[in-house]
């Protein structure tokens, strides 16, 4: 069952891939183990990082032998054993101005790096995935919630992960060459991850959609990031809500007086049960934020 | 004590050893890129030795002080000057108030290390002073210098004898060819045996756009890929795999094309695969890298990169001893 691979990272990494494609087994198996890592405050392990379908621990060779650290980071995987991988967690609601005038603006100017200069990025998304128009993929994009699978690139940057059968999942290529430029706060695609882009910068992925909510701020001048100046953690569930532009001025406004409430609220997932109702269970995950 | 800051310079911030524990979240170490150059310029002057500091690149700042200090310049070859009247590297310097300290151009290496008596004070952010300019944070209003800043200087430890320097040996090499040693792995087998060989023996040199966050190379073969199905969810290049964590040091090559090294500013993941990791004694020499530098990339085992630290270790307590006291 394990195909687990360790190597090296020079002599201060070690880098585990779990699967070398993208599944939530993976996913939850570099979560899971990267929690129990974290847990025993191992001395010379200084940065424990979960990705999508691996993961990756740094260390100090001279506290800590990376022979000693495989056989710990082998006999946590050997305890997970295959019993249901369940995650507390919380859910969010992102809502999302899609076909927005930023990212148009933006696409329109790299159009030579894209691999349809004559489409937008959304009308080429929906082409590639068999939707008839930008409409029915936008809806496909956000009516099931989605699992923050990593977060990093740069700073705050969430990974996402659909919770949908892998037959209807989106997949779109990046762009050709990467732009110089994406807005801060883009909702982009790339392979069969869709991100937000936490500040202004270079980014290879389609762009769909700007959120109005900051996700990363040194500055922590919002109560949803008032603990920490990054919001987003692997293992948190978003639903991204379509918006109109007199509603993102709104909560634009609203979040420049610190006076909006990102709805978050707790919730259990059992990976289990969602395999046993994959059409079914992400509805009894949204119930923890807008009720039955 | 404030420094007032009249010219920039191509890309100075403030620096220090760096910060950890974020980067499963994106915010990578940051910090001094050359750190013997760096811990070197602070030990001169009786700092802690982790003290902040301007890491100033290939084109140094100009720079007045509101009271009299110290300073020392390490690393890349900028001849300091005071008022116009030039200053030795690599040792104790007295500044007067109100003199401008200017800098040359790099003869040699690519980032001087000015160390201020008492060290830069600004805020600390996650365990440190250092600038990680693409998340706008820590530093100085989380990017590089820009004309009529002012920067404030801590509590300053006792004055050092003026002359005092690092002995000669122990200065850092300055060289217009490099060899860079890598552990081989990660996803090195994605490339065909001829093409990997190939990589470790040509020379590659230092790409123009090189900076703190990656230094890419130019001038060698593009890498053959073994053939494959592409994963699912890793994207069809066949330099695609699913989006993972990037080693620091690690050599990434998208597309076959360009090797980038990403070093102390790196993005922390992404979707490139990776061929090796440059071994942790040889980070420093990248910082003192300008464009056009040659470099050739050498495998060794874990065993001599756990040697090539110890011995890097043994370098730097020579450096403390030397200049302790």
């Amino acid at each position: 069952m394990t195909e687990t691979r360790y190597t090296l990272g020079g002599d201060e990494h070690l880098f585990v891939e779990l699967s070398e494609s993208m599944n939530l087994h993976a996913f939850f198996r570099s979560i899971l183990i990267t929690q129990r890592l974290a847990a025993r405050d191992l001395p010379g392990v200084t940065e424990i990082c979960p990705a999508n379908a691996s993961y990756q621990v740094r260390f100090d060779p001279d506290i800590l032998a990376v022979g000693d650290l495989q056989s710990i980071l082998e006999d946590i995987e050997t305890d997970l054993g295959e019993a249901d991988a369940r995650l507390s967690t919380r859910v969010v609601e992102i809502p999302v101005l899609y076909n927005d005038p930023w990212t148009h603006e933006t696409l329109m100017r790299f159009r030579e790096r894209h691999q349809d200069p004559d489409s937008t990025d959304l009308e080429f998304a929906a082409r590639v995935n068999g939707y008839p128009d930008i409409e029915a993929f936008i809806e496909a994009h956000s009516d099931t919630p989605w699992f923050v699978s990593m977060v990093g690139f740069v700073a705050g940057l969430p990974f996402m992960y659909q919770m949908v059968e892998q037959s209807r999942q989106i997949q779109v290529p990046k762009y050709l060459k990467p732009r110089t430029d994406t807005p801060k706060h883009t909702v982009g695609y790339g392979g069969c991850f869709s991100c937000i882009y936490s500040v202004r910068g270079a980014g290879g992925y389609q762009m769909f959609g700007v959120t109005p909510v900051p996700i990363y701020d040194p500055e922590q001048k919002n109560k949803h990031l008032s603990d920490f100046m990054i919001f987003f953690r692997p293992g948190d569930i978003v639903k991204f809500r379509p918006i109109d532009r007199e509603e993102y001025d709104v909560i634009l406004e609203a979040v420049e007086r610190d006076e909006y409430t990102l709805p978050t609220a707790p919730v259990e997932f059992s990976l289990e049960a969602f395999e046993a109702d994959i059409a079914g269970y992400p509805a009894k995950i949204l119930e923890a934020l807008y009720g039955n | 004590m404030a420094i007032e800051v009249k010219k920039p310079g191509l890309a100075t911030s403030v620096q220090d050893q760096g910060r950890q524990g974020n980067y499963h979240l994106g915010i990578p170490p940051s910090g001094a890129m050359d750190q013997m150059s760096f811990r070197a310029a602070n030990l001169l002057l009786g700092n802690e030795e982790t003290a902040a500091a301007l890491e100033c690149a290939l084109l140094g700042p100009e720079l007045t002080f509101s009271e009299d200090t110290q300073v020392a310049v390490t690393g890349a070859r900028m001849q300091p000057s005071l008022d116009g009247e030039q200053k030795p590297l690599d040792t104790v310097l007295d500044v007067r108030a109100g003199e401008t300290l200017a800098f040359g151009f790099a003869s040699a290496g690519a980032r001087g290390y000015l160390a201020v008596s008492g060290g830069i004070d600004v805020p600390v952010v996650l365990g440190s002073r250092s600038t990680y300019a693409l998340g706008a944070l820590g530093g100085l209003h989380g990017r590089t210098l820009q004309p009529g800043d002012l920067l404030e200087t801590g509590k300053p430890p006792p004055a050092r004898p003026v002359g005092k320097t690092i002995p000669s040996s122990m200065q850092v090499p300055v060289s217009r060819e490099r060899e860079i040693r890598v552990v081989l792995g990660l996803y090195d087998a994605r490339v065909e045996v001829q093409s990997l060989k190939r990589f470790l023996s040509e020379p590659w040199q230092v790409a123009s756009e090189s900076d703190r966050i990656g230094y890419r190379f130019k001038g060698g073969t593009p890498l053959n890929f073994v053939p494959r199905e592409p994963p699912f969810g890793a994207g069809d290049d066949p330099s695609n795999i699913v989006d993972a964590c990037y080693p620091i040091g690690s050599i990434q090559v998208p597309s076959g094309q360009q090797p980038i090294v990403l070093h102390r500013d790196a993005v922390s993941g992404g979707g490139y695969m990776m061929i090796g990791t440059v071994i942790s004694a040889d980070m420093d020499v990248f910082g003192q890298m300008p464009p056009n530098t040659s470099v050739r990339f050498v495998d060794v085992s874990l065993e001599q990169a756990l040697q090539a630290r110890a011995e890097r270790r043994q370098r730097l307590d020579g450096i403390r001893a030397a200049l302790r006291g």
